[in-house]
Order: structure tokens, then C-alpha cells, then sequence
């Protein structure tokens, strides 16, 4: 579904990316970990086009992306969830709101489906109370959910998540994290970057190990976890699991 | 002379108070109308550099959105309405009021550019990126997430901005427009006697702004509270 070739990403005179090769099956569950600062972000990030890759391809239903023009860019934006980990939800607006603003502004649902469609989600995120609420009247984690639900409404076909924990107080991560095992056994194509060892080993598909600006492995949860290969993924893996 | 007597003297003889209250009017017309513009033009300029701020793009726009920003807030307003009246628009017949509202229009717009360039710019670019993320163009995103929070936290600015340049228009008699400022001198270089009329009109510019900032302080208050919700 996801092909990725060569990719390399320079800000400035600092290469972040340096040539990166990855293939992302319907369907799968792929979770990135690694250092800060190794790159796992920027390539998320550049799968749905929010950094425009320096060099290489990315082919997505068997088109080449890399090349689009902003108007294509958006059309390939609207197939592809982001979750943010600072949710990024609008404040102005409610929860409801927040929901239905893309698909309806885009021209995909009338008000009333998108008003229904927002429903469902909530319900499903586990929110249907909060509808009329604004973003601070939440917690952090069920901001989060919020923001799953409005990447969702657009019926996206990948789900990129970037540390969608991170920024969470500790007893809140398990509400994200459960949200987005059921979303994976729904058979939602997902890429994650986490450090959350235990989602990593329990819901991927695949893992990989990003260090500065490479896959250094990659491998299916659990042979990743239980016999590493690359030296520095042992380093790594001896200080995050204690 | 006592009191009433000057205030006889002042205000009721040959209905010299008229001159207090036709100025104001045509200092409020020149007001109103030159916030209009300013705001229409500092929307505009506002838009355009923070665009190139984000995107690189419009490049040459920005150019000349930085030349006008530096030339009008580098410049006196008085010499700005000079040269608006005098050189601009010196061979064409065209009123006064209209020269000065347009003059200070322009003026205002540069300081509201400012103000507005800060709103865009301060809203966290995360609410940006989840715009675009969710696959809303630059214009979309802007119009529907980033405008609607950049304008409420530069609305008391701009209320500011507009009660800063009621006063600026005082110097609007530089072109012989008969505002209140002119009023008030009008009637002190007919009666002699500078106390009235120029306390009265420093009294009533206090009054408008007094006015004004309390309502700025209402309207920011509710919007705090707004943030609190």
C-alpha cells in the first residue's frame, strides 16, 4: 500500500533522513522506535507529505506522491489520518465541531451525515457526552481520542500516529492506547511512532528500529524484542525496558 | 471676566459651540472611516506577509508590504497627510475629509498589518498542521482555524489602535479641516481666550477615549472568560 524508497530528508545542512527503505502492507500495523532525534518523526511525517522529502519515492496505491502538486498533496492528506502528539484539536471549536469541520468543508458529507458520523466516533471513542464541549474542558487523554475521532471522520485509509502518548499524563495513556488496539483489530492500517514497548509488542505487525536517519532493524514484534540483532537496538532496548 | 460670562463668550455667541460639534463629527467621520480602511488594508498586508512567512511564497507582495510598512511607521502621520494633500492629490479637487481619511486609513493599516501579523503568527503551528493534515488547502485552514483564534487575541489591540488614531486625527487642521481640535482653536483665535475652549476639547477627546478603553476592557474581559469555558 505504502512504498518507500530511498527516502532522504536534509533541513538546512542536517540530513535527518538518510535514505530510508520501508513497505507498508493493507492492513498492517507498523510501530517505529527509537532515540530522540533519530528521525522517526520526520518520516512519519513525510509519508503524508507534512515534510517533502528531499529525495527518494513514496508510492501509495501504487502512485508515486513525491511529486504532486499542493492541490494532489491534499487529496493524498485527505485518504491519510495524522494524530499529533500535542492532538492539535481546534480550541475555537467543539468537540462535534472539530469532527465534522474537514469532511464537511471538503465537500465529502452534507452537515447531517457529518453530524451523525461525528456521533458514531464519539460513541466509539468512548465520548458521546462531549459532543457540545470545547477542547479545554477535556483531559488530555480524552483530547486525544477526540483527535482520533476527527482523523477518522475523514474515512482515512492509513493512520499515521506521532507519539500520540507522549505528551500524556501516565494514568492516561492506556485510554489512547486501548482506542487504538480496537482501531488495529478493526484492520485499520496503521504506522506508529511510540515508546510504548508493550502497544509495540502486543499490536504490531512489525517493528522497526530507527537511529539516525536509518532503519537499523525490523522484524516482527516478537523476535525484535526477545533476540535483536543490531547492536545498538540491544543498547536501546536495554535502557527503555527495565 | 467671570465664568459665565466667558462661557457666554465661548460657546453661546454667534453659536460658536458649533464649532466644537461640527468638528467633532468630522473628527469621528474621519475616524470611523479611516479604521475601516485601516483594518480592510492591515487584514490584507497581515495576510500577505504571514503567507510568506509560512510558505515562502508571494514573495515580491511581501516586498512591497515591507516598503510600506517601513515607510509609514517610519514617517510622521502629519507628514504623511501632507503629502497626501499637497502632493498626491494637490492638483486634484477632491475634499478634505476624504484626503484625511484615506491619509490616516494608511496610516492605521501599517500599525494594524503589525498587530494582526502577531495574532496570525503567535497561534501554535500544530493547529496549522492539523488543518492540513486533515487535507484543508492553506486558504482553508487559514479562513476556519488560524483567522478565527489569531482574531480574538488581536481584537483588544486593535480596539487600541482605533482609539490611537482618534487622537492622531487631531492633527487633521495641518490641511485646514475644521475637526474638533480646529474647533476649539477657532474659537480661541475669535475670543482671545485660550482656557475654554481648549480645555473642552481636550475634555471631550478624554471622554470618547474613556469611553472607548472601558469598552475594550469589557470586550476582553468577556473574551478571557470565553478562554476560560
Amino acid at each position: 500500500m505504502i512504498d518507500v524508497k530511498g527516502l532522504r530528508k536534509t533541513f538546512g545542512d542536517q540530513e535527518i533522513l538518510k535514505g530510508i527503505d520501508a513497505h507498508i502492507e493493507k492492513g498492517e500495523k507498523i510501530v517505529i522506535i527509537g532515540p530522540s532525534g533519530s528521525g522517526k518523526s520526520t518520516f512519519i511525517r513525510c509519508l503524508n507529505l507534512m515534510e517533502i522529502p528531499t529525495a527518494g519515492t513514496i508510492t501509495f496505491d501504487g502512485k508515486d506522491i513525491t511529486h504532486l502538486n499542493s492541490k494532489e498533496i491534499n487529496m493524498v492528506r485527505q485518504r491519510m489520518g495524522m494524530v499529533f502528539q500535542h492532538f492539535n484539536l481546534f480550541p475555537h471549536l467543539t468537540v462535534k465541531k472539530n469532527i465534522t469541520l474537514a469532511p464537511v468543508m471538503l465537500g465529502l458529507m452534507s452537515k447531517e451525515e457529518a453530524s451523525k458520523k461525528a456521533d458514531e466516533l464519539l460513541e466509539r471513542v468512548g465520548l458521546p457526552d462531549k459532543a457540545n464541549e470545547y477542547p479545554k474542558q477535556l483531559s488530555g487523554g480524552q483530547k486525544q481520542r477526540v483527535a482520533i475521532a476527527r482523523s477518522l471522520a475523514m474515512n482515512p485509509e492509513v493512520m499515521l500516529f506521532d507519539e500520540p502518548t507522549s505528551a500524556l499524563d501516565p494514568e492516561m495513556v492506556g485510554e489512547v492506547l486501548l482506542l487504538m488496539k480496537q482501531l488495529a483489530e478493526d484492520g485499520m492500517t496503521m504506522v506508529v511512532v511510540t515508546h510504548e514497548m508493550g502497544f509495540a509488542r502486543e499490536v504490531a505487525s512489525r517493528v522497526l528500529f530507527m537511529a539516525d536517519g536509518n532503519i537499523l532493524e525490523e522484524n516482527t514484534p516478537d523476535r525484535f524484542f526477545t533476540n535483536p540483532k543490531n547492536q545498538r537496538l540491544k543498547d536501546f532496548l536495554s535502557k527503555v525496558i527495565s | 471676566m467671570d465664568l459665565m460670562e466667558s462661557i457666554r463668550q465661548n460657546f453661546i455667541d454667534e453659536d460658536r459651540w458649533k464649532y466644537l460639534f461640527d468638528g467633532l463629527m468630522t473628527t469621528l467621520l474621519i475616524t470611523l472611516f479611516a479604521v475601516l480602511i485601516g483594518l480592510a488594508l492591515g487584514f490584507l498586508v497581515a495576510i500577505i506577509r504571514s503567507t510568506h512567512l509560512k510558505t515562502g511564497k508571494l514573495t515580491i507582495l511581501d516586498f512591497f508590504c515591507k516598503i510600506y510598512l517601513a515607510v509609514i511607521r517610519g514617517t510622521p502621520v502629519v507628514v504623511q497627510l501632507l503629502i497626501t494633500y499637497f502632493v498626491i492629490f494637490g492638483s486634484v479637487d477632491i475634499s478634505k475629509v476624504l484626503v484625511a481619511i484615506l491619509a490616516f486609513g494608511i496610516n492605521s493599516g501599517a500599525y494594524v498589518a503589525e498587530i494582526v501579523r502577531g495574532g496570525i503568527m503567535s497561534i501554535d503551528n500544530g493547529q496549522f498542521e492539523a488543518g492540513r493534515s486533515l487535507g484543508l488547502n492553506y486558504r482553508q485552514t487559514m479562513q476556519r482555524i488560524i483567522m478565527p483564534q489569531a482574531l480574538k487575541t488581536v481584537l483588544p489591540a486593535l480596539a487600541n489602535e482605533a482609539i490611537v488614531l482618534l487622537k492622531e486625527t487631531s492633527v487633521a487642521g495641518y490641511i485646514a479641516i475644521a475637526d474638533l481640535t480646529k474647533g476649539g482653536d477657532i474659537i480661541r483665535s475669535q475670543t482671545f481666550s485660550p482656557f475654554l475652549p481648549l480645555i473642552s476639547v481636550a475634555l471631550i477627546y478624554l471622554v470618547i477615549v474613556l469611553f472607548l478603553t472601558h469598552m475594550t476592557g469589557k470586550l476582553e474581559r468577556r473574551l478571557a472568560a470565553n478562554d476560560r469555558r
